[in-house]
């Protein structure tokens, strides 16, 4: 079960950014773009929520790719191909709404240029004209470039140093395509929680509809513990079973990124013991 | 022996008291989550059976919702043959040292005791338990009777003490079960949900395997409504029939303002933490949680006793229960609200909470409140509280837990077309008996039916639908 099929690394140096091909047949039919897992790396681990980036139906297989932030991701990179995952639950998470809107844009930043992947491709299959904005600090640390070109109708790309594309945020390449007075009938964006926030302050004047993938703190990811709330349209909602996908304008990104930051002197803690040697998987 | 020695009038026998239950000092175990209560000595065991007088229209026994022949097994333990004492458990219960630990007896077989109802009623509950140690302890694996295999497949959806109930039984039925389960580990709220210090998870492992042994199939990480849905199980993966036991896991929160900051959490976040993940243990253990030094736990039931125990051990030097009522009314077990009192846990009554007031960062830093005062007898019979004027006060925290109850889960609902449900998410069946839904093949039990209620009653739901669903799939 969970057997890690292949494994690529996308950027070694730390933080790496590493991704497996994972065996999950179950997982893999049922899968919709939006939705992710919940894993566990030992007995002793804790559960971490990442979203499924790709898949293969024929093989049952599905993609998880993630960056080596913390404890359990850094403790994850170290599994090989053979290895298996030690516990794994999915697909979770209400799939991203899929129709002909018409022009949409997809903004991926960093590592979650991966997530917008299954939605861009989703949104193409159904008929719209797509076009893909990826975002990230720099050139080499820049993944699925291919990928998203395959199922975009157009990609354009930014860097915070300027070595590839434009130089500058997602948020400066949106603005443009607005100002140039494209119409756009969706924004889906999916990166790290400010940047989400300037997306939808970008689109908010126009009254463009975007959603938002929000990556909130999760425990059991199947709805009974409210460690993911989130306020939206000023009501609580919780992110594994109302979402992970909100409308970005009723989400209140600051209230958001505070409760994100409750445990990063445990996370430190977990992340300098995991450096010293003692992280393994079991 | 001349007859007249024979007719002198026996001698009464001194009338033995109430066993008492060795326990761990209040002031060492509200620092350890080791168990509270040690159980029943041999000779303790002993004392409190002989109190039983094998009544001859035991009542005890329509006390228990899973009808276990208490005078017998008491019986066997006066006779000093445990292991038949544990046969003639387990005969009605799978899983006595749970229930040993965790049933509110004083409620159910205690309360209806004859011996009662001049003295203190005899200690079915520890006695229960000291019989299924004592089996884990000195007895060997014994298979029970298994009829013959019927062909036929049950999936069973949730491994509470409902799920888990109906799968022992089921399997002895002869037919095939399958247990699926949401989280990585089986045993609903008795791993995530009861902590270490009044259900040691040892047991439950040890309750589980046995399931397992005897056939139950144990599938974890499968949530149903996502990777399978019910209508799935029956078309596509040969079941014959459903038995929904998924519980009331969606926790309430007091929709006051302030409950999303930073150290605010619900009831089943804070004991998920602590019991699945371990997190008292951090960072052996890699999920963390906080050692608060002021937290309040809202609510007044066995799940808030629960939390504000566990916030006790995790450090906190003072640990507050805030409930709205007065203590007659708290649902709580008598004897866990004792065991909190001893441990140095502040009880503070007929107080509600206003808003939760946070710093700049999005930290808790306290709770305003407002007093009460007892009206008129509600719905439930119980008398209102009513806000008293004016009465408003703050109290520094640096948590809240949210222990005021739960919801239905609508992940299972929403997925299964068909499905009555009633205006608060519950799943309607037909009766207690048959635990039938408006869905063929597909029956019901437990929390999920009934909200949020106790293991014993689930278990006994369990067991009804059991007995409904071998039914159903004779006539299949």
């Amino acid at each position: 079960m969970n057997k890690i099929l292949e494994k690529k690394v996308w950027w070694k140096d730390t933080p790496a950014i590493k991704e497996f091909v994972v065996e999950a047949p179950w997982i893999a039919e049922k899968h919709k773009a939006g939705q992710f897992v919940i894993l566990r790396v030992s007995e002793n681990g804790e559960r971490i929520p990442l979203t499924i980036s790709n898949k293969n139906l024929e093989k049952g297989t599905i993609n998880i790719l993630f960056q080596e932030v913390g404890k359990t991701t850094m403790t994850l990179g170290k599994l090989n191909v053979g290895d298996n995952i030690f516990d794994l639950a999915g697909p979770l998470g209400k799939p991203t709404h899929i129709e002909k809107f018409g022009t949409v844009v997809c903004i991926g930043g960093g590592i979650g240029i991966a997530p917008v992947h299954p939605i861009a491709q989703a949104l193409k299959d159904a008929g719209n004209l797509v076009i893909s904005i990826l975002g990230a600090r720099t050139k080499e640390i820049l993944i699925y470039e291919d990928l998203m070109k395959k199922c975009s109708d157009e990609v354009r790309i930014t860097t915070d140093d300027g070595s590839y594309g434009r130089h500058g945020f997602v948020t400066d390449e949106l603005k443009s395509m607005i100002e140039s007075g494209m119409k756009i009938d969706l924004v889906v964006t999916i990166g790290p929680a400010i940047m989400m926030k300037m997306v939808c302050k970008v689109t908010e004047p126009y009254k463009i509809l975007t959603f938002a993938s929000l990556n909130t703190i999760m425990v059991d990811g199947t709805g009974m513990c409210g460690a993911c709330r989130v306020t939206v349209g000023g009501k609580t909602k919780f992110v594994c079973v109302d979402g992970p996908e909100f409308d970005g304008h009723q989400v209140n990104f600051d209230e958001m990124m505070a409760r994100l930051r409750q445990y990063v002197d445990e996370e430190k803690v977990a992340k300098e013991l995991c450096q010293q040697g003692t992280c393994r998987a079991a | 022996m001349t007859e007249e020695e024979k007719e002198v009038p026996k001698k009464k026998k001194p009338k033995i008291p109430r066993q008492p239950m060795p326990e761990q000092d209040p002031h060492e175990r509200a620092k350890n989550f080791k168990e509270v209560t040690y159980g029943f000595t041999a000779e303790f065991a002993l004392n409190e059976s002989i109190r039983c007088i094998q009544c001859k229209k035991p009542v005890c026994i329509d006390g228990c919702p899973v009808n276990i022949n208490i005078p017998e097994f008491i019986k066997k333990v006066s006779e000093g043959d445990m292991l038949g004492a544990a046969k003639v458990i387990k005969k009605s219960n799978l899983l006595p040292a749970i229930c040993g630990r965790v049933c509110p007896q004083e409620d159910q077989c205690e309360m209806v005791c004859v011996v009662g109802k001049k003295d203190k009623p005899v200690s079915i509950g520890r006695l229960e338990r000291y019989v299924a140690d004592y089996e884990a302890a000195h007895g060997t694996f014994e298979m029970p009777e298994i009829a013959p295999k019927t062909g036929k497949k049950v999936a069973i959806i949730g491994s509470g003490p409902s799920g888990l109930a109906c799968a022992g039984d089921l399997i002895q039925m002869g037919h095939e079960v399958t247990i699926f389960e949401a989280l990585h580990k089986a045993g609903g709220v008795l791993v995530y949900g009861i902590p270490e210090f009044r259900l040691p998870k040892s047991i439950v492992e040890r309750e589980l395997d046995y399931l397992q042994k005897i056939g139950v199939e144990f599938k974890v990480n499968h949530v149903i409504g996502r990777i399978r849905t019910v209508d799935d199980l029956i078309q596509k993966d040969g079941y014959d029939a459903v038995f929904l036991a998924n519980g009331a896991g969606l926790p309430q929160f007091m929709n006051i303002s302030g409950e999303n900051l930073n150290g605010v959490y619900s009831s089943n976040e804070f004991l998920t933490r602590s019991n699945l993940m371990k997190a008292y243990n951090f960072p052996e253990y890699d999920t963390p949680i906080k050692k608060y030094k002021n937290v309040a736990v809202i609510g007044g039931g066995n799940t808030a006793m629960d939390s504000v125990r566990t916030a006790l051990r995790l450090g906190a030097e003072n640990a507050y229960i805030i409930y709205r009522r007065s203590r007659d009314e708290m649902p709580a077990r008598k004897e866990e609200i004792e065991h909190a009192e001893h441990e140095g846990v502040q009880f503070i009554m007929l107080t509600a909470p206003l808003r939760v007031i946070g710093n700049e960062k999005g930290w808790v830093t306290g709770l305003e409140c407002i007093k009460m005062e007892l009206g008129e007898p509600d719905d439930s019979g119980r008398r209102r509280p009513v806000p008293v004027k004016g009465s408003e006060f703050i109290i520094n925290l640096d948590a809240v837990i949210v222990a005021i109850g739960t919801n239905a889960n609508p992940l299972v609902a929403q997925t299964t077309p068909g499905l009555e449900l009633n205006k608060w998410g519950y799943i309607v069946v037909d009766s207690e008996k048959t635990c039938m839904t408006s869905k063929k093949g597909v029956f019901a039990g437990g929390d999920i039916v009934t909200g949020g209620a106790t293991v014993i009653l689930a278990m006994g739901a369990g067991r009804n639908a059991s007995k409904s669903i071998s039914e159903y799939l004779k006539n299949l």
